[in-house]
Order: structure tokens, then sequence, then C-alpha cells
């Protein structure tokens, strides 16, 4: 890995964004649609109080946690999609960077993705709703960087497929994250799921950080067991896809296909 | 001239049954213009693109300043640059913008004043700051060559550098890639379908078709093997014997 390769080309995606009103826009306006809507849906549900008390503390942090997610897996799928659409792909991979800091880059580009939305997303809530997400303490950290973790996963399993696949594939770097979100238990607890569907959440590690996050708030309960599987798991499946995309990549080479993706 | 910088011994490229390029062997020695031509679909790109690292060949090997392709890609690559008039830069940034994160990309010193030389030289100083999506399709041209010619590469790769370019922009070219090779003993592998061009560029001429080497040396003797009258006579003899 060095250092300079992957800072050209984190600085090419940040040339991108400093002109692009839509690139903007997907960190300010988005995030902040999502949140103006879940905010009114929490206060509406505020006033069953009695009933639901949890609801109200956990609605907006599970938003705000769902779009780092969401923000994370679209740094990774969509910084790839920029060189499909640029036609750039040949003039990266005929020099020296390898596929290792390409991924490397595009990791960087996710967390500054991430930071923004947060940030916006953050103050928003407290500014609107008074909701303070750093209620949830000093475990907010671990429950970001799981999260993170797991957008990458996505974001680098897409991206391995609109490499083998072409265009056709590239719908799925919005469309794959979505398949996800049931089985993330974002909003509900696992325990509403069918049993057969339980089993497959289980194994996704945003659930966990979820069901944390949720035992956090309503019982205080310290989540070291849900964040202990949640890191696991993250590790294997990052582990995992981060060989198959560069098992993609050599396949592509082979065929010939890679400096042809998307056309 | 001196030894070879390059070598490429049996390279052959399969995709499935159809075999695009065939067992063909080269050299290209320090400071030489090796030009390839052949019809469409000879298998010129392929074999281009397995020389950068895009493309797996099925076997053979390419070599370049002692090291194999295979085992010391970066290190080669560091060293190799291309442009072709097919490829594009991303639009959203400006020239120098683009050529800034190439010079990043490769890790150069004095990045500004080596894009300052190269805007000067290509003359590219009107437009240096305008968004590449407004370039006309001669000045991309340009801005893949400056791109090219930034890093300082030993070897040179050109598809069809002139192709999109006025006469007298691509005269300039032609000017300055043969002061680049007598200046810095720059090697340059080029394909065009300008025979007059290939004529007066290339020291040597490789002429591929359907994937295998068919002719091979100065223009003079292919043109005199052949017994045709110029380059373009032997060209369109050897491409309608296909
Ligand atoms: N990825 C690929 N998969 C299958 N066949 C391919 C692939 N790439 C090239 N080919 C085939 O290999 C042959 C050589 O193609 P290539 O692009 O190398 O030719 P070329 O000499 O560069 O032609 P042109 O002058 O038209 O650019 C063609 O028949 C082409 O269809």
């Amino acid at each position: 890995m060095t250092y300079h390769r992957i800072a050209a080309l984190v600085i090419r995606h940040l040339y991108l964004y400093r002109r692009s009103l839509p690139r903007m826009m997907e960190i300010v306006y988005w995030p902040f649609l999502d949140l103006v809507v879940w905010g009114f849906i929490t206060v509406y549900l505020a006033t069953f109080q009695g009933q639901m008390p949890a609801v109200v503390t956990f609605l907006l942090g599970a938003l705000i946690l769902w779009d780092v997610l969401f923000r994370s897996q679209q740094g990774i799928a969509i910084s790839f999609l920029e060189e499909i659409w640029a036609r750039n792909l040949m003039n990266l991979f005929a020099s020296p960077l390898t596929p290792s800091e390409f991924l490397a880059a595009t990791m960087v580009m996710s967390l500054f993705k991430v930071t923004a939305v947060s940030i916006v997303m953050s103050v928003c809530a407290w500014l609107f709703y008074g909701y303070n997400v750093f209620m949830i303490g000093l475990w907010l950290m671990p429950f970001i960087v799981n999260l993170v973790l797991t957008g990458w996963i996505i974001g680098v399993l897409t991206t391995s497929l609109i490499m083998r696949f072409g265009q056709e594939a590239e719908v799925l770097a919005w469309s794959m994250v979505f398949l996800f979100q049931p089985i993330s238990c974002v909003f509900y607890p696992m325990a509403v799921l069918p049993a057969w569907l339980k089993g497959v959440a289980w194994i996704n590690p945003a659930a966990h950080v979820f069901e944390g996050m949720r035992g956090l708030l309503t019982s205080h309960a310290a989540p070291v067991a849900s964040l202990g599987l949640a890191t696991g798991l993250n590790l294997l499946y990052l582990g995992a896809v981060i060989i198959w995309f560069h098992h993609t990549f050599n396949v592509c080479k082979d065929r010939g296909s890679l400096v042809r993706v998307g056309e | 001239m001196s030894s070879a910088v390059v070598e490429v011994r049996n390279l052959t490229k399969r995709f499935g049954e159809f075999t695009a390029v065939d067992g063909i062997s080269f050299d290209i020695r320090r400071g030489e213009i090796l030009g390839l031509l052949g019809p469409n679909g000879a298998g010129k790109t392929t074999t281009f693109q397995m020389m950068l690292g895009l493309v797996t060949p099925t076997s053979g090997s390419i070599h370049m300043f002692g090291l194999d392709l295979q085992t010391h890609r970066g290190a080669i690559l560091q060293q190799v640059n291309f442009s072709s008039t097919y490829i594009s830069m991303p639009y959203s940034l400006t020239v120098e913008e683009n050529l800034t994160v190439i010079g990043r990309l490769y890790g150069l010193s004095d990045i500004a004043s080596r894009i300052d030389d190269m805007v000067k030289k290509l003359e590219m100083e009107e437009w240096r700051h305008k968004l590449t999506r407004k370039l006309s399709s001669g000045q991309m041209t340009r801005l893949t060559l400056a791109k090219a010619l930034l890093t300082e590469p030993k070897v040179l790769f050109l598809d069809e550098p002139t192709a999109s370019l006025d006469p007298d922009i691509a005269h300039k070219i032609r000017a300055i890639l043969l002061e680049e090779r007598r200046a810095s003993g720059l090697s340059i592998l080029y394909t065009s379908h300008n025979m007059r061009e290939m004529e007066t560029m290339s020291d040597r001429i490789i002429f591929l078709q359907r994937g295998k080497i068919v002719a091979e040396g100065t223009a003079q003797d292919i043109v005199a093997r052949f017994g045709q009258a110029d380059l373009e006579e032997v060209f369109l003899k050897l491409a309608r014997e296909q």
C-alpha cells in the first residue's frame, strides 16, 4: 500500500464533490429530508408516550445510525461507479495503483461521507427535535465503527458485482443495501421476525448493532455481547469480500473486461 | 540505440476459443519507435492492454527493463505510460486538476512546475483551467498525451495519438515525441492508421494480422519485400488477403 496513490484518488473525488450540486445533495439534502420526515413521526408517536416510552428515544437514533451504514456503502460503490462513468478505470489500473489501494481510497471516501452525513443529521436532530444522539454515550463509537464496516462489506460486494456484470448491475449500488434493511432490524427488535428470518438476521452484523442500541437505550444494558458478535461477523465478512473483490478483478483481467466495464 | 527495454516472447491471448493474439515476439530498444500496424481486429489493442497489465496473457511473457510484468507490475508501470485517442479523463475535473491527480498517482515531485512545462509544450495554456467536459476531441487527445508525458515514462504506448488532431497540431505532436525520444531515450510503441505517419515516425514496423506477426522490418524493408509502391499498398494487399 502506498499512501500517495491512495491520496491521489481521494483528491480526485474531492475535486469532483467540490463543484457538483447533486453530489453535495447526497450529503446534505437527502439525509436532511429523511431526518425531517422521521422527526415528525417521532414527534407524533411521542404523544402516545405512556404506551411507547422507548420509541421516541431510539427512532431518530436508529435512523441516523442506518444512514451511517447506507452512506458507508455508498462511499465505496459510488466511488467505483464514478470511475466507470468517467471512463477512468484504464488510466487508474494501467498506473502502479493496486486493487487494494483502490479499495482503500474508496474506504477513505466512505469515511468522509459518513462523517459529513452524521454531522448534518446529528445537528439537525438536535436543532429541530432537541434529540441528542450522544445520549447513547461512548458506546456510539463502536456502534458507528461496526456499521461503517457493514457498509464497506455491502459496498465491496456491490462493487465486485458491478465489475463482473457491468452496467446492468449498476442499480445495485443503490438497491443492494435495502435488501439488508429488513434483516438489520433497524426500527424493530429481532424478536418480531418470523423464526426463519431471525436466523438470517442473526448472521447480519448490523442487526446486532441495532439490537445493542435498543437494549442500551431501553434497559441500559451494556451491549458487549451484541458488539462482540457484530465485530466478529464484520471482520469475517470483510475479509471474505475483499478476497472476492481481488478474485473478480483477476477474472475481469483474464476476460479482458476490466477496462470495458460500463461500455 | 542499445539493448532492449521491452521483450515480448510468444505472447498469446485467447478469449474462450478465439485467439486474439497468437504467439507474437518482439523487442523494443531504448529510444526506438516501433510501429504496430494491422487491420481492425488484428489484436493491436489486446497487445497494448496486455503490456499495460490490464489483460492477463494466456501464455508467453512480457519483460520491461529486465523485469517480468507478471511479478513486477508496480515497478514497471511506474516507468510506463500510454495515450490514446479513444480514452478519456474525468469530465468533471479541470485539465489542471486531472494532471495534478495523475502527478500524485505516480508520486511525482514538483508536480506544479511539471504541469506548467507540459501545458506550455503542448500549447494548452488557454484551456488549462477549463473543465475537461468542455474540451474538443483534439484538445482531449492532447490532454491524454500530456498525462502520458507528465510522468516522464521510459516506455510510451500510443494508440492512434494523432487521429483527431488538425495537421498543424499533429505535426507539432510528432515533433515533440521525436524530441522526447532524442532527449530522454524514450521508447515508443505506436499504432496509427495513417501510413505516412507510420513511415516517417517508426524506426521499425510490425505488421499484425489475425493476432500473428506477418511482416517485420523498417518501412522500406517491408515495402521492398512485398514489391509495393508504399506502406499503404502493403497494408491493402495484406488486409485483403485475410
Ligand atoms: N474482451 C474480449 N472478449 C472477447 N473477444 C475480444 C475481447 N477483446 C478483443 N476481442 C477480440 O479480439 C480481436 C482483436 O481485437 P483488438 O481490439 O485487439 O483489435 P485491434 O487490432 O486493436 O482492432 P482496431 O484496429 O479495430 O482497434 C477482435 O476480434 C476482438 O473482437
